[in-house]
């Protein structure tokens, strides 16, 4: 109890003192999971919202499929995206390996699968809310799409939301395709395994104590543009 | 509501560039991977020599730092520019293999048995490493292996190997295979009251030791040697091989050696150096 009281404490003075190194390290994890994280929004938004709106022969066994992806885990996801940047692995001749790209790639990989589930079932169900509307005004399906897209947004930001929880929060992946190096690719989550690892238990919990200071900041910035009671506010908008 | 928005997509890309671009960016800089041990590593050892080589040098040093096994591992695949790593056989067979160049003597310092102050194996009484380990099965006390091929494991194998004693039928019960990492399995036998071997750097810059003592140290077997091994640009044409050999020839050279031997922790000294 003594040693969760001191980290507190020695939390709020490496924020208080904006210690080199710490912000260097927080840079860092926001960097690349953020980007991770809109590269997935990318890859995922159209992906689900298209598995949603359409009909074909093993949508079903393609939906069971995704959604079990979600549940990957980082390891796993970092020894794939290793063997793949190794300099003996297929894409080694781009030298991406132990760089902060690598990280990216690998929370990507993560979170891509779960932007993408949840979408198509946020979209989905939006899609046979409205499908009398829709149908009765005979709008194209990229309009549609783009309609049931922009009406799921405060729903899509909680999407965003989850996919960067996941992505700040995991060690496992990084680790192993950053590899930790000191002013390099070391973030948050690696720093508090190897402060752990040293033994530094206040130090590493204090970190963490950052990190989930870190969490909630991102959290107040989405919460702020997303009305509290945006469920009630969702109406069938046509532009 | 949207006006509230684009002012903050703005915003946000604009911190990204400011911010974040450089950070990532510094990837691009010139420098060299060197897989390591985590022993070196969370000594602080390389926070005390890598300042003064890039000074030196200018080329930047990136330290990965894992178990010994994984290193050979990641330097076979060509992840790597220089090996630094301390399993000797494992070492010169990377060598034979073609994956490095030359393999030279770095520096080395000893292994350790630390354990709860209780000593119910009476470790403490041991006359030699092998004794010591014959004491901890015999009273089946604790003990918590790495089990993960680093180059701490592999010497604890042997020792076993030379006391004659085969301790994995009891895995699960005295004998606690984690693997993980040395500073992991400090924490999981300080937790256990178990006992372990360590390297002395590792354990003299540990954190978490509580009552946790030294109770055998000092058997000739318990030597801890480090190797620095150029990776080989024939196998893998992306080394680097130029800064690498730079890197290797400074610390067997006079300079690494001095500032090796000049690392200070808590005013002991933790590594001896001793290229030829």
């Amino acid at each position: 109890m003594q040693e969760i009281y001191s980290s507190l404490q020695l939390a709020f003075v490496m924020i208080g003192s904006f210690d080199p190194d710490l912000v260097e390290i927080v840079m860092l994890s926001l960097a690349v999971s953020l980007t991770a994280v809109v590269i997935s929004l990318v890859l995922g938004l159209p992906l689900g919202a298209a598995i949603a709106m359409s009909h074909f022969r093993g949508r079903g066994a393609l939906i069971v499929f995704s959604n079990a992806l979600m549940g990957l885990p980082p390891v796993v996801v970092g020894l794939l995206v290793y063997l793949a940047l190794s300099r003996s692995g297929p894409l080694g001749v781009f030298n991406l390996l132990y760089t902060p790209w690598a990280m990216i790639i690998a929370q990507a990989v993560l979170v891509t699968p779960l932007v993408t589930a949840l979408t198509r079932e946020i979209i989905e169900q939006l899609d046979s809310e409205y499908a009398e509307y829709l149908s009765s005004l005979a709008i194209s399906a990229p309009g549609r799409l783009r309609t049931l897209l922009w009406d799921g947004r405060f729903n899509l930001a909680t999407v965003s939301l989850a996919g960067f929880g996941r992505a700040i929060a995991e060690v496992g992946a990084v680790m192993v395709v950053g590899g930790n190096i000191d002013h390099l690719t070391r973030v948050m989550t690696t720093a508090i395994a190897l402060e752990t690892s040293k033994g530094n238990l206040e130090l590493a919990l204090a970190l963490g104590v950052v990190l989930m200071l870190l969490a909630l900041g991102v959290n107040l910035v989405i919460a702020l543009v997303r009305p509290v009671d945006a469920a009630k506010q969702r109406q069938p908008v046509f532009r | 509501m949207r006006a509230v928005l684009t002012v903050l997509s703005y915003t946000c890309w604009h911190l990204w560039f400011a911010l974040a671009w450089p950070v990532i960016a510094m990837a691009e800089q010139a420098s060299i991977i060197v897989q390591s041990t985590t022993s070196t590593a969370n000594s602080g050892l390389y926070d005390h020599l890598l300042p003064r080589f890039e000074a030196d040098s200018g080329v930047r040093v990136n330290v990965v730092a894992v178990g010994t096994g994984q290193a050979i591992r990641n330097a076979v695949n060509g992840d790597a520019d220089v090996l630094l790593v301390h399993a000797k056989s494992a070492e010169e067979e990377f060598v034979t293999d073609g994956y490095g160049v030359e393999r030279f003597d770095l520096m080395y310092n000893d292994f350790v048995f630390v354990g709860p102050p209780a000593d119910p194996a009476d470790l403490l009484a041991a006359s030699s490493a092998t004794d010591a380990l014959a004491r901890i099965a015999s009273s089946e006390a604790l003990f918590a292996s790495r089990g993960d091929d680093s180059g701490t494991h592999k010497k604890e194998l042997s020792l076993w190997r030379l006391a004659s004693i085969e301790p994995f039928a009891a895995s699960g019960t005295w004998y606690l295979e984690t693997g993980s990492g040395m500073g992991a399995t400090l924490n999981v036998a300080v937790g256990m009251d178990a006992y372990l071997i360590t390297d002395r750097a590792t354990w003299l810059s540990f954190a978490n030791k509580h009552e946790f003592q030294i109770l055998f140290e000092g058997d000739p077997l318990l030597l801890n040697q480090y190797g620095i091994i150029l990776v080989n640009p024939l196998k893998h044409p992306q080394v680097k091989a130029k800064a690498g050999q730079v890197f290797v020839d400074w610390m067997i050279g006079g300079q690494g050696q001095q500032a090796i031997a000049a690392y200070r922790r808590d005013g002991k000294q933790l590594f001896f150096p001793n290229a030829r």
